[in-house]
């Protein structure tokens, strides 16, 4: 099987590539990318007026599988992300029972191979139970195929459980993925402490209760020499801080969302409990600071943190609704209408920032199109216009503040593990001979 | 004239027009409360649910009280004895109250916002009697309604609000009506019970009583929540009182006429000596009697307009 990806606008941060440029693939794997590629007998896919990346990798996703697959499970999570034109994306390990042994990371990944559409990675728990106390076998997760490790969700409060996790995990050259949040400074608390919080008397997260842990783990991390992530950074503290590690040399990444770049606190005031996430929506300066390291380089990744709620779990009292919202299928068009067309970031920075840099972080395959290599590849149309229907989400939850939204910019064709898995705006449920003559029927010409 | 809205559930909603039509219709509720027999028919066949879920004697009795004079049908719910003591969410109890046809609850709830969540799922009238830490709108109202009377203005006037502000609804609501009112707000509290950026509220925080109470014309305290003091945002109960509680010392200098208001109930010898408390200045019975006009004003105004109503 050939397909010939004619006349689109290749972006390619990884090698240095933002081009028009034909792509030809033949078995699943590139064979060439060049002006004008001509052949026979291939499946011409016309992207001119669009961008072709390489797939984009989601390094921050909740799958809930197993434990609440009312919410979520690796197959509508795979396809939420396919749809959003995340050929991989991580599976964090706060599951029930949580991901602390290799047989549920075997279980995650062949259900992900069964589902056969993204690449999902699993990440371990860097503490037994997710409880902060003792360490997991981290060799044997390593063993089962974990990329990284997190108590996502959690802080590992005690510093000495910290320094340990961070020494043993410098054996296996993964990450730690770190949700940075001082328990005791955030106890009971729904939104950022402020203004906001103020006024609609909302027990207050501080931003100092991210900044004190950024700061202990990036000082236990240049301690240790260990290799860390910071998951989600929400403030100008944090950002600062980790500007500082950089510098000198501390072997620190970090990720920010989609959310955080866009909303603040002040969106809070109908008490939407789509907006009560963890961290908080921060000020207006804390986006500007997060922008501002998203364009300087402070800010290596955007990863989602999809968090999918059932119904009865955010239409409650806002103090009792739990944290989080879906972005697997709002991401990409939220940052091409709210960053890309306003200026804020050029294209060939956010491909960067969803799909080379998380590859190189978490040191998985993908993040590039090279000649030779199995093609994860997605093709954007930036200028379609379209509403987010939170009913027609591929998630099994619908917890989007985005709902309504007017967004610009849809993923049109989609290939995943050397598959085309998503073309024109679907699923491809069919064999590709059947595909091959469908598409024939359409747009697609031999 | 009625408020062209549905629901009472912040004073931040409200504007200075809405706020001054339910002050004037409270004024003209007042002299009902004087009748030997106290009711009219204004409200005939309106059905009101008096929704509880936390404990209250003045707010509770005032709006049971202020339906039962304008002849609407009452049904009180609390905590204990509603579904929610069985897990009925919020939202199946708006649609349960819905399908019996209600035309307004008032309602009392631990969690901020809580009032907003009913709302959004219900074609009744949702007045707001206090969520959280967030607002207690009706109390403002009443508030403001009783300096009036006693002051004969309210723009213009200093206002000094002392204690647990960072907990406090009535505090939320009251600093929002007073500045809408043009009352120059001043919080006295120590800084652990200020909440953050409260200034952008157009308010001086200040933490020395003493100053403050000479300048004001109403000293308005809060109740000191006891159970807080495990949060231990204060060293001790004595501490906070020899700074922050009103006796017959701290008073002594203040202006003659300067009113002492306090939302209730009173912690004496805490906030408030007993001896203060029963000054002439110390008007918090007459906030009492003012909460009954201003909730008959405002279940009028909210639920009068409507076709149906007997009236």
């Amino acid at each position: 099987m050939k397909y010939l990806i004619k006349k689109g606008r290749l972006v390619d941060p990884a090698n240095r590539i933002d081009k028009i440029l034909d792509i030809l693939i033949e078995d699943g794997k590139i064979k060439a990318i060049d002006q004008e590629i001509e052949i026979e007998k291939a499946i011409i896919i016309d992207a001119s007026n669009k961008i072709v990346t390489p797939g984009l990798i989601d390094m921050h996703v909740h799958l809930r599988e197993p434990g609440r697959e009312d919410e979520e499970t690796i197959e509508s999570g795979s396809r939420a992300a396919i749809k959003g034109g995340f050929t991989a994306i991580t599976s964090m390990p706060n599951t029930d029972p949580p991901v602390d042994n290799a047989s549920i990371v075997e279980m995650i990944l062949e259900k992900a191979s069964r589902v056969g559409l993204a690449r999902v990675f699993p990440v371990g728990a860097i503490t037994k139970g997710l409880k902060g106390e003792e360490i997991s076998e981290m060799a044997d997760l390593i063993q089962a195929g974990v990329v990284a490790f997190s108590d996502d969700g959690n802080s590992v409060m005690n510093a000495l459980v910290m320094r340990r996790a961070m020494e043993y995990a410098k054996m296996f050259n993964v990450p730690l993925i770190l949700h940075e949040e001082d328990k005791n400074l955030s106890r009971h608390g729904q939104a950022n402490e402020g203004f906001y919080s103020t006024l609609l008397g909302l027990k207050g997260i501080p931003a100092v209760a991210e900044e004190v842990m950024v700061a202990r783990d990036l000082l236990l991390a240049k301690f240790t020499g260990a290799k860390i992530h910071i998951a989600h950074v929400s403030t100008k503290g944090s950002v600062a801080l980790i500007a500082q590690a950089k510098n000198e040399g501390v072997k620190v990444t970090c990720e920010v969302t989609p959310h955080h770049l866009i909303l603040t606190h002040d969106n809070l005031m109908d008490f939407d409990t789509n907006l009560k996430i963890n961290p908080p929506l921060r000020s207006r300066e804390d986006v500007e600071s997060l922008r501002e390291g998203l364009k300087d380089g402070t800010i290596d990744a955007i990863a989602s943190d999809h968090a999918p709620h059932a119904r009865q779990e955010k239409e409650v009292e806002f103090d009792l609704a739990s944290f989080g919202m879906v972005g697997l299928e709002t991401s990409l068009p939220l940052l091409i209408t709210e960053l890309v067309d306003k200026g804020v970031i050029s294209f060939p920075c956010l491909i960067e920032k969803l799909s080379a840099n998380p590859a190189k972080i978490l040191g998985v395959p993908g993040g590039k199109l090279s000649p030779g290599s199995s093609v994860d590849l997605v093709i954007i149309d930036p200028e379609e216009k379209f509403e987010v229907k939170v009913e027609k989400f591929e998630s099994k939850s619908h917890n989007s503040p985005f709902n309504g939204w007017k967004l610009k910019g849809l993923v049109k064709h989609v290939f995943s593990q050397g598959k085309l898995a998503f073309f024109e705006g679907a699923f491809l449920e069919l064999k590709e001979e059947q595909v091959f003559r469908e598409g024939a029927k359409k747009k697609v010409t031999l | 004239m009625f408020l062209k809205r549905k629901d009472l559930l912040t004073i931040r909603d409200l504007d200075v027009e809405e706020i001054k039509l339910i002050l004037e219709t409270a004024s003209s509720f007042e002299e009902i409360l004087t009748r030997p027999i106290k009711k009219v028919p204004t409200l005939r066949g309106k059905t009101i649910v008096n929704f509880f879920l936390e404990p209250s004697t003045r707010t509770r009795s005032s709006f049971e009280l202020a339906a039962k004079m304008l002849s609407a049908e009452l049904i009180n719910i609390s905590a204990k004895t509603s579904a929610v003591a069985k897990g009925e969410s919020l939202k199946d109890t708006a649609k349960t109250f819905e399908a019996m046809k209600i035309d307004a609850l008032v309602i009392r709830h631990s969690s901020s916002g809580a009032p907003h969540l009913l709302a959004k799922f219900a074609n009744f009238s949702v007045i707001n009697a206090g969520d959280g830490t967030h607002e207690h709108p009706t109390q403002a109202l009443l508030d403001l309604f009783t300096i009036k009377k006693k002051l004969g203005k309210i723009s213009g006037l200093k206002i000094a609000i002392v204690g647990d502000i960072l907990h406090s609804r009535v505090a939320r609501s009251n600093i929002l009506a007073f500045n809408k009112m043009g009352v120059k707000v001043t919080l006295v509290a120590p800084p652990t019970l200020i909440p953050l950026d409260i200034e952008a509220l157009d308010v001086e925080v200040r933490y020395n009583l003493n100053e403050v109470i000479k300048e004001v014309d109403v000293v308005y305290l809060l109740r000191i929540q006891l159970e807080r003091q495990a949060e231990a945002l204060f060293p001790s109960i004595r501490e906070y009182s020899s700074l922050f509680g009103l006796n017959l010392e701290r008073i002594r200098e203040i202006k003659p006429n300067t009113l002492i208001m306090h939302p209730g109930p009173i912690n004496r010898g805490i906030e408030i000596s007993a001896e203060v408390a029963e000054l002439p200045n110390a008007i918090i019975a007459d906030q009492v009697e003012s909460g009954i006009s201003v909730r008959m004003a405002l279940l009028y105004l909210l639920l009068g307009g409507k076709t149906g109503g007997g009236g």
